[in-house]
């Protein structure tokens, strides 16, 4: 029997091997005070793949987010970012690293006291060397991808909720990141917003091909993002043809207690036997 | 309430004191380091510098003016009225010029720092500029650090002008002396010491301004609550650094000039 044609183009990118993984977690600890946060996390995110973190409030999501990029150092254990060892490495290191992954956060963390156009343009202004028409090119191309380009000259006070964390993505992928990382990007959001978000972050799982970690509460997101893909040619996400063995690069990690609980894809998730899980997911 | 232990207590403390000291010594050796955010300093100083010029230029008037006067009454059971340019510059110039300057700095900008950071942390504004490759204490400290050394040791010598203009208006319109004679005693009674002195108060107290304004902005703790609480921490600790420190400079320089 022949597999089906894939929807997406080149969704290898995910189970080439030769590429190693974008983000590797090995035995993680962390706790505040006497709170153990994160107690032996172990996970890897592939080139190209996008995988979504589950857990109640307080279990340890957006920390993760945080150890990736460097923004806090963990207990124990060893965290490896597009090759590089982030446990070890010094602020100014960091900040090398950080111009090749983006976050995109919770509240979307827009400089209040800057333009939508200042926002978005932040890394390149910092680069310093880049020309004015350059930098007014990619922040157009940038916002067209949220499809905010109207808002340039606003302030982030007076966006939306969800307008804000568009920006924040449009800020985010304006350097082309290898790896996104995206805190709760829908909470708080109405359906719709929601959704607009979740389409842009297929759009970027889709046709540019990054790797993202996404934290998030809404199962019907993830699930959203497991089911879907996004049509160049019509410009639009849309769902994966029914009865194929097609599939997307989307894997599932949940947290419970400070351990990783689950670690897998779309089908094993809806198979698993836990019944914690299973509850979770119903 | 939860009780904390003793030793917890001191721990904290010593880990407060070392942070402030790496942000302090960070804070300076960002000027060595590329970019330097020009624009940014240019900025703060408009905002600390002729932000606060009115206050301080009234602050050091009317100071002048009641030393003058609380002068007037004791100088003049000794018949000394003469020397009164002498006390009120010598007073100013070395010690109330620079140190109303300070705390009025600190009172205004100190809290502005803190209240402005504090913000930034909760809104996770700092930890999205680190995230997009930018050190906050090269981009957000070096230029307050910086701008309020510049600017307070301007303010200061404006300061001392206005306090010096207060103590002759009091001269002439209260206790109808000769403004020429005070003008003249002040000026000849000053030495390179009083100078040099009442200069190198306002860079230590900048110095100390900006990085304890940046420092309790920095480590806001507790949301909105919590940037009240270092907004406030941040002047009350700023305002007695610069009244304790004065006495050890005050000090430190009579023995280096050599003034007894």
């Amino acid at each position: 029997m022949s597999t089906p044609t894939l929807p997406i183009e080149n969704r290898s990118v995910a189970d080439n091997p030769a590429r190693g993984d974008a983000v590797v977690f090995e035995s993680v600890d962390l706790a505040f005070d006497d709170k153990v946060l994160l107690d032996g996390i172990s996970f890897r995110l592939a080139h190209g793949e996008t995988k979504a973190i589950f857990g109640v409030a307080g279990s340890g999501k957006s920390t993760i987010l945080k150890l990736a990029l460097g923004l806090l150092k963990p207990d124990a254990g060893s965290i490896t970012v597009l090759g590089e060892d982030v446990v070890n490495m010094t602020e100014d290191q960091l900040f090398e690293l950080r111009r090749k992954v983006g976050i995109v956060f919770q509240e979307s963390a827009l400089f209040d006291s800057l333009t939508v156009r200042e926002n978005v343009a932040y890394r390149l202004l910092e680069e310093g060397n880049i020309p004015e028409q350059e930098i007014e090119d990619r922040v157009r191309e940038a916002l067209s991808f949220v499809e905010l380009e109207h808002t340039v000259d606003m302030y982030p006070s007076e966006l939306s909720g969800g307008m804000r964390r568009r920006v924040g993505i449009a800020r985010t992928i304006i350097t082309h990141p290898e790896v996104l990382l995206y805190d709760s990007p829908t909470g708080g959001l109405d359906p719709v917003t929601s959704n607009t978000i979740i389409e842009l972050i297929v759009k970027q799982r889709d046709l540019y091909k990054t790797s993202s970690l996404l934290v998030t509460h809404r199962l019907q997101d993830a699930f959203t993002l497991g089911t879907h893909y996004f049509d160049r040619a019509e410009n639009k996400m849309k769902p994966l043809p029914p009865h194929t063995r097609a599939s997307v690069p989307m894997g599932f990690l949940i947290l419970r207690d400070g351990h990783i609980i689950f670690d897998g894809d779309l089908k094993s998730l809806r198979e698993t036997p836990d019944p914690y899980i299973r509850e979770y997911i119903s | 309430m939860e009780l904390i232990s003793p030793t917890d207590y001191a721990k904290e403390k010593v880990r407060s004191v070392q942070d402030y000291a790496v942000l302090a010594a960070r804070s300076l050796g960002n000027l060595f380091k590329r970019p330097l955010y020009v624009a940014d300093m240019i900025q703060q100083a408009d905002l600390i510098g002729f932000g606060s010029l009115p206050i301080v230029l009234a602050a050091c008037f009317f100071t002048g003016a009641a030393l003058a006067l609380n002068s007037a009454s004791t100088l003049d059971r000794f018949g000394a009225m003469t020397v009164i340019g002498q006390l009120v510059s010598v007073g100013i110039v070395r010690e109330l010029g620079p140190v109303l300057a300070g705390l009025v700095v600190a009172g205004r900008n100190a809290s502005g720092m803190a209240s402005e950071l504090g913000s930034m942390i909760v809104t996770e504004q700092i930890d999205a500029m680190r995230a997009l490759g930018t050190d906050p204490l090269k981009k957000l400290v070096t230029p307050r650090v910086t701008s309020t050394i510049v600017m307070l040791f301007f303010l200061t010598i404006l300061g001392d002008l206005l306090g010096l203009i207060g103590g002759s208006f009091v001269v002439s319109t209260v206790l109808r002396l000769d403004t020429h004679q005070y003008w003249n005693s002040a000026w000849q009674t000053l030495e390179f010491s009083d100078v040099f002195t009442g200069l190198t108060k306002p860079v230590v107290f900048g110095f100390i301004i900006a990085t304890i304004g940046c420092y309790y902005g920095l480590n806001t703790k507790g949301g909105t609550q919590g940037v009240g609480r270092a907004t406030t921490e941040a002047v009350v600790a700023s305002m007695i650094l610069i009244i304790a420190v004065d006495v050890f400079i005050t000090r430190l320089l009579m023995i280096t000039l050599g003034v007894s």
